[in-house]
């Protein structure tokens, strides 16, 4: 009886939680201006968002573009940086150092997104550059390296730290020790660490908003935010939204089954 | 050699990024404290701050965000908790996907779940305003206390349950006296992660109610972007990020595992 309430409270909880996404799902298959007015099932607004039918489909097409290339290049780059500086971490032999670094890494999470923004707006106002892509991307960094950071280091916790010094007795180079060794040991973290930082940079808002500047440059999520504050939303970014949330959704549960593998693997 | 020798250390290997901290962390955190006390011509001033004290509409919002906000959080904890406890009950619960259906909200932009909270509204032929300011607010940020509660009492070694049962605890007393106790780190967290967001969020509030009540982070925004008022913005920004500040000490204190590990 206890176990009927509890999941009946949680199932509850659960419906709730997912029933507005559920709404703007349900209602991106019918061709009407507003939710909760069913015209029979259609594809018509994903086929206008797709074709540029729609008036606004190419700005929505520029803005995902935009989106997926400023995640991708922030990915790649947080990855590289946050992995080269979790080996140079995890190295640090003086703990209050390495304290002081895990303390400045842990700030851009707690931050709130307004914060971080604002914080980079005002550092690229007082150098005097204007935003736009690169100023949207460095942001981007900022605020993913810490998790990528965060991802590599329990697998150099992990790692046996002689295998290294066995590569460079056995004449290797530095380099080559770190291609052949550390990487191949700590790839499945910055595998998960890159998904990790493309899915936050994909998901950012606030952060995008303080830093793309005045000169046009829209994501997904600024548009939506503007074309939102006009009253409003256009039909077919209810598709766009249901795509994001699946796309989102797989990147999680691959994630997800990613850091459980790692899990049961090293119980043995 | 002197730059292979640079290279070998590996401990030297983290220099890239402590230089990329400072630049884009550290400075641009210290440049809202200087524009806090920037007057428009340059100078230091004090006026910024004498302007949030004694401007109503300013003071009067941060109040009211306050306000929102510890709704919001308690709410989530009313709802959450008994959420986080049965998760993490072995007998209750021993679905793990379960687990991530709850957390899976964390991860979808803010907006995107507020406009589908609108978009329930309309469905449900309700009215925007603080009543759907609240609600959405709550539904935007559970998650985010479900999540380090359960993953807190999930923590709890099993064996002090089991000493309690043995010295004859019922299973309210074991609650009151063992779980709750043991969980108060994850309420801490569960707070910090509700709180700070819920004062400083700008487009939420905006959408949920047609821009009829607004929260501190939409006063900010409006004055950071504009140049005649951007030291006002910088300065409302640093009462922000004291709160912030200040909340996480105190909660640093009760909470020593904040830093443990990411989200997933």
């Amino acid at each position: 009886m206890k176990k009927i309430l509890a999941n009946a409270y949680l199932y509850l909880l659960l419906v709730i939680l997912y029933a507005p996404i559920a709404i703007i799902v349900i209602f991106s298959f019918t061709n009407s201006k507003t939710i909760g007015d069913w015209k029979g099932f259609s594809l018509d607004l994903y086929a206008s968002l797709l074709t540029g039918g729609a008036q606004h489909a190419s700005a929505i097409s520029t803005a995902l573009l935009n989106t997926i290339i400023i995640a991708l290049i922030a990915a790649s780059l947080s990855t590289i940086l946050g992995s080269v500086a979790a080996v140079g971490i995890f190295n640090i032999k003086n703990r209050k150092v390495r304290q002081a670094i895990q303390f400045t890494n842990n700030i851009p999470m707690i931050n709130p997104d307004i914060i971080t923004g604002i914080s980079l707006f005002l550092l690229f106002v007082s150098l005097g550059i204007s935003g736009g892509f690169v100023t949207v991307i460095l942001a981007h960094i900022a605020f993913c390296t810490p998790y990528v950071v965060l991802s590599v280091m329990p697998r150099l916790n992990r790692m046996n730290p002689n295998i290294y010094e066995a590569a460079l007795d056995l004449g290797a180079t530095p380099f080559q020790a770190f291609r052949k060794v550390i990487i191949p040991e700590i790839k499945p973290g910055m595998i998960s660490g890159f998904i990790l930082a493309f899915t936050l940079s994909i998901d950012d808002f606030a952060v995008t908003l303080f830093t793309k500047g005045s000169n046009g440059l829209e994501t997904l999520s600024t548009y939506i935010y503007a074309d939102a504050r006009k009253g409003g939303l256009t039909p077919e970014l209810r598709c766009l939204a249901s795509i994001i949330f699946l796309t989102v959704l797989i990147l999680l549960i691959v994630i997800n089954r990613r850091s459980r593998k790692n899990e049961t693997k090293t119980t043995y | 050699m002197k730059l292979s020798n640079l290279i070998t250390k590996r401990s030297n290997w983290v220099i890239p990024y402590v230089l990329f901290l400072i630049l884009f962390t550290v400075l641009p955190l210290l440049l809202i404290g200087v524009y806090a006390f920037k007057s428009n011509d340059g100078g230091f001033t004090l006026q910024n701050f004498v302007k949030f004290a004694t401007q109503s509409e300013a003071l009067n919002t941060f109040i009211y965000s306050i306000g929102i906000a510890l709704i919001t959080t308690v709410l989530c904890i009313l709802i959450g908790y008994p959420a986080a406890y049965i998760l993490s009950n072995a007998e209750l619960n021993r679905n793990k996907t379960l687990v991530m259906l709850f957390i899976l909200p964390m991860w979808i932009n803010v907006l995107m779940r507020s406009l589908a909270t609108v978009a329930l509204f309309d469905f449900m032929h309700l009215e925007l305003g603080e009543g759907a300011l609240i609600f959405g607010l709550v539904y935007d940020f559970l998650p985010f206390m479900i999540y380090p509660i359960y993953n807190t009492i999930q923590k709890i070694d099993k064996s002090y349950i089991e000493a309690a049962q043995d010295l004859g605890a019922n299973k309210l007393q074991i609650f009151t006296k063992v779980i709750w106790p043991l969980s108060i780190p994850g309420i801490v967290s569960g707070i910090l992660m509700v709180f700070l967001p819920t004062i400083s969020t700008f487009a939420i509030s905006e959408i949920l109610t047609l821009n009829n009540k607004r929260l501190f982070g939409s006063i900010i925004q409006d004055n950071i972007m504009m140049s005649d008022t951007m030291n006002y913005g910088a300065a409302l920004s640093l009462i922000m990020l004291i709160i912030i500040a200040l909340t996480s000490v105190i909660s640093n204190k009760e909470d020593d595992n904040i830093n443990e590990g990411g989200l997933i």
